[in-house]
C-alpha cells in the first residue's frame, strides 16, 4: 500500500460573499452552476473534489482553462482556503494550521512552479533560487551553495549572476524549477509550468523534469491543459471539468476507457501507439481458431501482452501472419492486422466498422 | 421677492458653517494649543539640523559637496548643471536665502517620507483605509492653501516650522498615492510565489513589494519635492524666510527685480532637484549597470586607491 502524500477530501471552493449559502443550496437542492450565479452571485471554482496522490507519484490534473485546476492546486499549500472539505499533506490537515506552521509547511515541504514563472525581477538568478531558504532564515553561505548546485542540476550552472530579464522563457522556467527544488521539498506543485513555452523547449523541459522527479523522488501535482503532456508525464491523470473531477485513471485508462463524452472528446485525437498494449486489442486464440480453423503458428511473430501498439506495428510490418501474444510460454491471444489497425484508430463498434467496409 | 417662501427657500435661513468653524477653531486653540505646540517639536528638530548643516558650511565647500553628490547620483552632466546653477544663485547674492529654502524643503520632504510611505503601505494593504484616505488626499491637494493657512497660524504660530507644516499638508499626498499604487501594481503572481515559499507579511513587504514598488515610490518622492518647492512663496506669507520671502516682498513693493531674483532661484532649485530625484528613480528602475561603488567620485577614489595597492 503506497503512502498517501497529498489527499483532498471533498473539497469545495465557491467564490463570492454568500459562498456558504450557495454551498448549502447545491447540497440540498442540487442547483446548477448557472443558478448559483443567478441566485447567490457566486462562482463554483472547485466542486466536491476528492483524490489521493501517493508518495513519488506524478499526478496530473488536466482541464481546459476555467475548469478550476489552478484553484484546486492552490488548496494544497493553502494559497486558497476551501469553502468546505479538507486537504491533507503527509497526513496533516492543512486547513487548520496556524500561520507559523503553514509558513513552515510551505517553505520546507512544498515547492511550487508557476505558469508565468513569477521570478523576482530585481534579484539575480541565484538569489531567486535561494528565495525559499532565505525566507526560512538559512544563512547566506549555505543558501548560495545550495542555489548554485540546484542551478547546476537544472542545467543553468554559471548563470547565477544574471538577472531574470536576461534569460529566455525556457531558462526562466528552469530557474522557477530550481527555486522549487532548492529547499528540497517532498512535494512539487506545478501550475502549468510548461504551457507558456514553445513546443521544442516544452518537450525538452518535460523530459528533464521527468528525470529529475524520478531521481529526486518528488511527489508531484502537475496541472496542464495539454493532454499530450499529461499522458507523457503523469502516472495518473485526473480530468477536470467545471470544477469537478470527471475521471481519474492511468493514461491508458483514460484513453481506452473514457468515462463520458467529454473525456472521449478530449482523447479522440491522442495517438494510441505508445499507450495501448497488446492485451487490450487481442482476441482469444479460441475465437481466432473458430473463424480460421487449425493453422500452423510456427512462423508467426510473437509479442508480450504489455507490448505497445507501436511494437506490434513493427512486428506486423515484418510478417504476413497475425501476431501471437504470448505470456509465460503460453499463447494468450492473437492480433490480426485488422484488429491492430482498429486498435490504432481507437474504440469503434464492430457495427460502425462493418458499415465503413 | 426676498421673503421666506416656497419660491425662495434660501431666505428662510442659512447654515451657520462659518460660525461653527470659527468657534470650533477657537475652542481647539483654547484647549489644545499645547498639544499642537508639542507637535512642532519633531519638525523643529529636523529643520534645525538642516539649517545648521546647510548654513554652517562655507558656500564654496557646500557647492563642491552638492556637485560631487550630483556626480555620484547622476553622472558628470548633472554635476556640471548643479555647479552652474549654484554658482549662478550664489552670484545673484541669494546664497543664504537659497539655503534657508532648501532646509525648509528638505525638512518637509523628510517628514513627508516618514509619514507618507507607511501610510501608503497601509493604503495598499487595506481597501477600506484607502477608500477613507482618498477623499482626504484629494482635499489636501485641492483646498487652496490660503484656507488652512489661518488655522495653522492660530495653532502653530508663524515662522519656518509652521511653514514646513503647511508645506507637508500640500506635498504629502503624492508620496502616499504613489507608494500605494506601486505596491498594488506588484504582479499578483509574484506575491503568490512569495507566499508559496513561506514568506511572512513582513518578508513579502521588504523583499518583494517595496523593491518592486521603488520606481513608483521614487516618482512620488519627486512629486512631493516639486510640490514642496511650489509652496515656498505661499509659506512665506506666514513668515518663512528664504527665496519665497523675496518673491513676496517683490509683489508687495511692486519690485520686479527682487521678485525675479527670488523666482529664478526657486526655478533653478526645482530643476536641479527634479533631475536628481529622477535619476535616482531611473537607476532604481534599471538596476543594472555599475553599482554605486564603481561610479562617480567614490568609484574614482576606490579605483585609485585600489590600483595603488597591488
Amino acid at each position: 500500500m503506497p503512502i498517501t502524500t497529498i489527499e483532498c477530501r471533498s473539497v469545495w471552493k465557491i467564490f463570492g460573499d454568500r459562498a456558504n449559502e450557495a454551498l448549502a443550496a447545491i447540497r440540498s437542492r442540487g442547483v446548477g452552476k448557472g443558478e448559483v450565479f443567478e441566485e447567490f452571485e457566486c462562482v463554483v471554482g472547485v466542486h466536491d473534489v476528492s483524490f489521493e496522490v501517493a508518495e513519488g507519484e506524478i499526478f496530473c490534473i488536466m482541464g481546459l482553462s476555467g475548469s478550476g485546476k489552478s484553484t484546486l492546486i492552490r488548496h494544497v499549500n493553502r494559497l486558497i482556503d476551501p469553502t468546505d472539505g479538507e486537504v491533507l499533506v503527509e497526513g496533516v490537515v492543512v486547513n487548520t494550521l496556524a500561520p507559523e506552521e503553514l509558513r513552515e509547511l510551505r517553505s520546507r515541504k512544498i515547492g511550487m512552479v508557476f505558469q508565468n514563472m513569477a521570478l523576482l525581477p530585481h534579484r539575480s538568478v541565484r538569489d531567486n533560487v535561494a528565495l525559499g531558504l532565505e525566507l526560512r532564515g538559512v544563512d547566506k553561505v549555505t543558501r548560495i551553495g545550495v542555489a548554485e548546485s540546484t542551478l547546476e542540476r537544472v542545467g543553468l550552472g554559471g548563470w547565477g549572476e544574471r538577472f531574470p530579464d536576461e534569460l529566455s522563457g525556457g531558462m526562466k522556467q528552469r530557474v522557477g524549477l530550481a527555486r522549487a527544488l532548492a529547499a528540497d521539498p517532498h512535494i512539487l506543485l506545478m501550475d502549468e509550468p510548461f504551457s507558456a513555452l514553445d513546443p521544442l523547449i516544452r518537450r525538452e523541459l518535460q523530459s528533464e523534469f521527468m528525470t529529475l522527479a524520478s531521481q529526486m523522488h518528488k511527489t508531484t501535482l502537475f496541472i496542464t491543459h495539454d493532454l499530450d503532456e499529461a499522458i507523457r508525464i503523469g502516472h495518473r491523470i485526473a480530468v477536470m471539468k467545471d470544477g469537478a473531477l470527471v475521471q481519474i485513471g492511468t493514461p491508458e485508462d483514460i484513453v481506452t476507457n473514457p468515462r463520458d463524452a467529454y473525456v472521449a472528446d478530449f482523447v479522440a485525437g491522442i495517438s494510441r501507439l505508445n499507450l495501448v498494449t497488446a492485451h487490450k486489442i487481442m482476441e482469444s486464440p479460441q475465437s481466432y481458431a473458430a473463424r480460421h480453423g487449425a493453422v500452423d503458428e510456427a512462423a508467426w511473430p510473437r509479442a508480450l501482452p504489455d507490448d505497445s501498439l507501436n511494437r506490434l506495428v513493427d512486428l506486423s510490418v515484418g510478417s504476413r501472419h497475425p501476431i501471437l501474444v504470448v505470456s509465460e510460454e503460453k499463447v494468450v491471444g492473437v492480433v490480426t492486422s485488422q484488429s491492430l489497425l482498429r486498435g490504432i484508430q481507437g474504440n469503434r463498434s464492430d457495427g460502425a466498422a462493418a458499415t465503413a467496409i | 421677492m426676498d421673503e421666506c417662501g416656497l419660491l425662495n427657500v434660501f431666505e428662510c435661513g442659512t447654515l451657520p458653517l462659518e460660525v461653527w468653524v470659527s468657534d470650533g477653531l477657537r475652542w481647539l486653540v483654547d484647549n489644545y494649543r499645547p498639544f499642537f505646540q508639542a507637535l512642532k517639536w519633531p519638525v523643529d528638530l529636523v529643520l534645525r539640523n538642516f539649517e545648521w548643516a546647510l548654513g554652517s558650511v562655507p558656500p564654496t565647500l557646500m557647492l563642491v559637496i552638492f556637485a560631487l553628490l550630483a556626480w555620484q547620483i547622476a553622472g558628470v552632466r548633472l554635476m556640471l548643471a548643479v555647479a552652474a546653477s549654484l554658482l549662478f544663485v550664489g552670484f545673484l547674492g541669494v546664497w543664504a536665502q537659497t539655503m534657508t529654502t532648501l532646509s525648509v524643503v528638505f525638512t518637509s520632504l523628510v517628514l513627508c517620507l516618514i509619514l507618507g510611505i507607511p501610510l501608503g503601505i497601509a493604503a495598499a494593504r487595506s481597501d477600506r483605509f484607502y477608500n477613507i484616505a482618498r477623499p482626504i488626499l484629494d482635499g489636501m491637494q485641492t483646498i487652496p492653501a490660503f484656507v488652512y493657512l489661518v488655522p495653522i497660524v492660530m495653532l502653530f504660530g508663524i515662522g519656518n516650522v509652521p511653514g514646513v507644516i503647511v508645506t507637508i499638508v500640500f506635498a504629502l499626498p503624492p508620496v502616499i498615492r504613489l507608494t500605494n499604487l506601486g505596491i498594488r501594481q506588484v504582479p499578483t503572481d509574484v506575491v503568490e510565489a512569495m507566499l508559496a515559499f513561506g514568506a511572512s507579511d513582513r518578508q513579502l513587504l521588504w523583499k518583494a513589494q517595496l523593491p518592486l514598488a521603488m520606481p513608483s515610490i521614487m516618482a512620488g518622492i519627486n512629486q512631493t519635492l516639486m510640490m514642496s518647492l511650489s509652496m515656498v512663496v505661499i509659506a512665506s506669507m506666514i513668515a518663512v524666510g528664504g527665496l519665497g520671502q523675496m518673491v513676496l516682498r517683490g509683489i508687495g513693493r511692486l519690485d520686479m527685480g527682487i521678485a525675479t531674483v527670488g523666482g529664478l532661484g526657486i526655478v533653478l532649485l526645482a530643476i536641479v532637484l527634479d533631475r536628481l530625484t529622477q535619476s535616482i528613480a531611473e537607476s532604481s528602475r534599471t538596476r543594472r549597470g555599475a553599482s554605486w561603488r564603481q561610479r562617480g567620485p567614490i568609484g574614482l577614489i576606490l579605483r585609485w586607491t585600489g590600483s595603488r595597492r597591488p
